[in-house]
């Protein structure tokens, strides 16, 4: 009985068709609702066509379910050629029987209405292209057209109606796709005939860029993601970015590289940081920002390790110029084809455009370093939001590839929130996290370095003063003043000189100190000579006294053994 | 209004302007060029088609005797010549000749839209 029930539950519960699209089958927890139709509104050119299309495209190559695309809009000339740029072969896969593409035709001007009719030539041409096929998918796409194209729209309702419940009784996924309206989620209302799942998209502007999110509206039965998730259109189709979900299944590497300064190793645990890591240099203007990623450069292109420099704000022979300064010479690693600088204003293209155009790039060169300098220039071209997606998006992408990726960012404020707050939201996908900043102290700016997280090791939590010499970045030694504060720069060479001074005295101290000693350890050792020698003087005496005693003791006996003798007496016993 | 089509535009038409005239004149002569070439689509034999079919049969006899060839098409039957004819409702009639090629929808009840589709009337004419 109990079994019965279980089972009925099981067979109750939705079954989801996967899109194969990047992201979206993660907010749907699985798909779309398995022989349902979907409706995906949305205004022009927020990527409909594209959604329903991949919906369908992926379904064919990825899970073996042939579909139907059913264009109003577009011709399938036209659809052929729009979606050749994003790699799909519409026409291969209609070869393989695993696509069937019908254009309608549909133009208010021609018709005219004598009387009552249906739409049966649509299901009729449906139902022959699902059947050719023997199609899973269906995507209508913009079944809006409709409406300009017929003018009895109780018709036109009744028969979307009977069309979405055909559909059903055909089991088949289907996407339909509605143009925006003004009140309404879309301009004719199909949301009122899709009771299943509806999904928004979105082709907003702002500060004049143009930026893509997707939301679930609803979706009966199943739980989903209620967040607007920006979405990019890369060059193989739709990936939409749910941030929490990315990236957590990479392998990671526990070895380790070089940050190319010795002392800043020694500060990340000794050995520097790991590879595939994601580093975040903070620090405001002229901190030298740069010259550590150029460190990081130098010490892995000696190594033997390609890099690829992504410039947002220099060129590259201003990099070139400015990181000879400081005696680091990248030419040479250039000429080797070991290093390449790709410099480029974030403004000149959206941020998905930049995005694709750095995954083609980091493709094509397969580096084991990657630099970002500085991401806080990408703020430009989107928003606090996108520019998250965009970073998390290629730093997921990096480490997967075992890439390890040095981002620089610019901090407007020298304080601790500004250090939070500037650092584009990115701190949770940042693995080692090194600021730099100015100290201002005694009518001087010196350099402070602090290492404020790095995952998995255990690192430094001190502030360290660095300088940027001729020979590149040193880190100081530690000096704390008398209150426990660090000195930095003329400060630390006053403390410097000082400790200095004091060593010399202590050293002079301690000659003298010995000589004293050594002195008195001399007059000592007379003392014991003279003891010595009064002890010899005292034994000999005593050694005289016995022996003339013995001498005396004998001749006594030797008298007496006379008188014996003398006297005949016995021989004593 | 429909039986003076018959009988000549000239004659019924005196009222109209000479715009309007001359511009029904070439139609007509148009039309005496060549047959019409009619294609009806139905989808089955329910109401509507049979309907449509007895309709445009009637129009014909009425208004082109021995000037037309009507072929009804069951898209039931012939799925594929719905899609080459880009079909989307039923019934739908497509005079693919005389030029240009027109599309008619519905069960062909309302013969002055059916005359006017079929540029045997112009839509001003009717009002």
């Amino acid at each position: 009985m109990v079994e019965e029930r279980n089972k009925t539950l099981e067979e109750k519960i939705l079954k989801k068709t996967p899109t194969g699209i990047k992201g979206l089958d993660d907010i749907t927890y699985g798909g779309l609702p398995k022989g349902r139709p979907t409706l995906i509104a949305g205004s022009a050119g927020s990527g409909k066509t594209l959604i329903s299309m991949e919906f369908l495209v992926k379904g064919a190559r990825e899970y073996g379910e042939p579909g139907v695309f059913m264009a109003f809009e577009e011709t399938e000339e036209e659809l052929v050629k729009n979606f050749a740029s994003l790699g799909f072969d519409l026409d291969s896969l209609e070869a393989e029987n695993k696509l069937a593409v019908d254009y309608v035709h549909i133009d208010k001007s021609e018709y005219e209405e004598t009387g009552d009719y249906d739409l049966e030539g649509l299901f009729i041409r449906l139902g022959l292209a699902i059947d050719s096929i023997g199609a899973k998918r269906v995507a209508l796409d913009t079944l809006e057209v409709l409406f300009s194209g017929f003018k009895s729209e109780a018709i036109l309702r009744s028969e979307l109606r009977r069309l979405f419940r055909w559909l059903k009784d055909k089991g088949v996924t289907a996407i339909v796709t509605g143009e925006r309206g003004e009140a309404s989620l879309t301009r004719y209302g199909l949301e009122e005939y899709v009771a299943d799942c509806v999904i928004l998209l979105d082709n907003r502007m702002e500060e004049q860029i143009a930026t893509r999110r997707l939301r679930i509206i609803k979706y009966r039965g199943s739980r989903h993601g209620t967040n607007e998730y920006p979405f990019l259109i890369e060059e193989d189709g739709i990936s939409v970015l749910p941030i929490t979900s990315l990236g957590l299944e990479h392998d990671v590497s526990s070895e380790r590289v070089s940050t190319g300064i010795e002392r800043l190793d020694t500060m990340l645990g000794g050995r520097g940081y790991y590879r595939g890591s994601s580093i975040l240099i903070s620090g405001t203007a002229g901190t030298g920002k740069t010259s550590f990623a150029a460190q990081f450069v130098k010490a892995a292109c000696e190594r033997g390790e390609r890099c690829l420099y992504f410039a947002f704000e220099e060129s590259p022979d201003q990099i070139i110029r400015n990181m000879r300064s400081i005696g680091i010479d990248l030419q040479p690693y250039i000429d080797a084809g070991l290093m390449q600088i790709n410099a480029t204003r974030p403004m000149a293209y959206g941020l998905e455009m930049h995005l694709i155009g750095m995954r083609r790039l980091i493709d094509r060169f397969e580096p084991e370093i990657v630099i970002l300098d500085p991401i806080s220039n990408l703020t430009n071209v989107g928003t606090q939001i996108d520019v998250r997606a965009t970073l998390t998006k290629l730093i997921d992408y990096l480490k997967s590839n075992t890439i390890t990726a040095v981002c620089t960012s610019l901090v407007e404020e020298e304080s601790i929130e500004g250090i939070g707050a500037n650092a584009q939201g990115v701190s949770s996908i940042i693995d080692t996290w090194i600021n730099l900043r100015f100290f201002e102290h005694n009518g001087e700016r010196n350099r402070g370095i602090s290492v404020i997280k790095s995952r998995g090791m255990g690192h430094s939590n001190q502030i360290r003063e660095y300088l940027l010499t001729d020979h590149g970045i040193e880190i100081q030694d530690v000096y704390l003043g008398p209150s426990g504060n660090l000195l930095m720069g003329s400060a630390r060479a006053a403390q410097e000189e000082k400790e200095m001074a004091e060593a010399i005295a202590e050293s002079q101290r301690v000659e003298r100190k010995k000589r004293e000693l050594e002195t008195r350890l001399r007059a000592l050792d007379a003392q014991i000579a003279a003891l010595n020698s009064e002890f010899e003087t005292q034994k000999e005496e005593l050694d005289l006294l016995i022996t003339e005693d013995e001498f005396k003791a004998g001749a006594l006996e030797k008298s007496k053994n006379r008188m014996a003798l003398m006297r005949k007496a016995d021989e004593p016993e | 209004m429909t039986r003076n089509e018959e009988t000549g535009a000239e004659e019924t038409r005196i009222s109209d302007s000479e715009e309007l005239k001359t511009s029904f004149e070439e139609a007509l002569e148009k039309t005496e060029d060549g047959k019409y070439i009619l294609h009806l689509y139905v989808a089955g034999m329910g109401p509507k088609s049979v309907q449509a079919i007895e309709n445009i049969k009637r129009i014909c006899e009425e208004y082109l005797p021995g000037r037309y060839e009507l072929e009804v098409i069951d898209i039931y039957q012939y799925p594929i010549l719905a899609k080459d004819g880009q079909i989307v409702a039923a019934p739908t009639l497509i005079k693919e000749l005389p030029p240009p090629l027109k599309k008619l929808i519905g069960s062909m009840a309302d013969t002055e839209r059916v005359l006017v589709g079929m540029d045997l009337k112009f839509k001003n004419d009717k009002e």
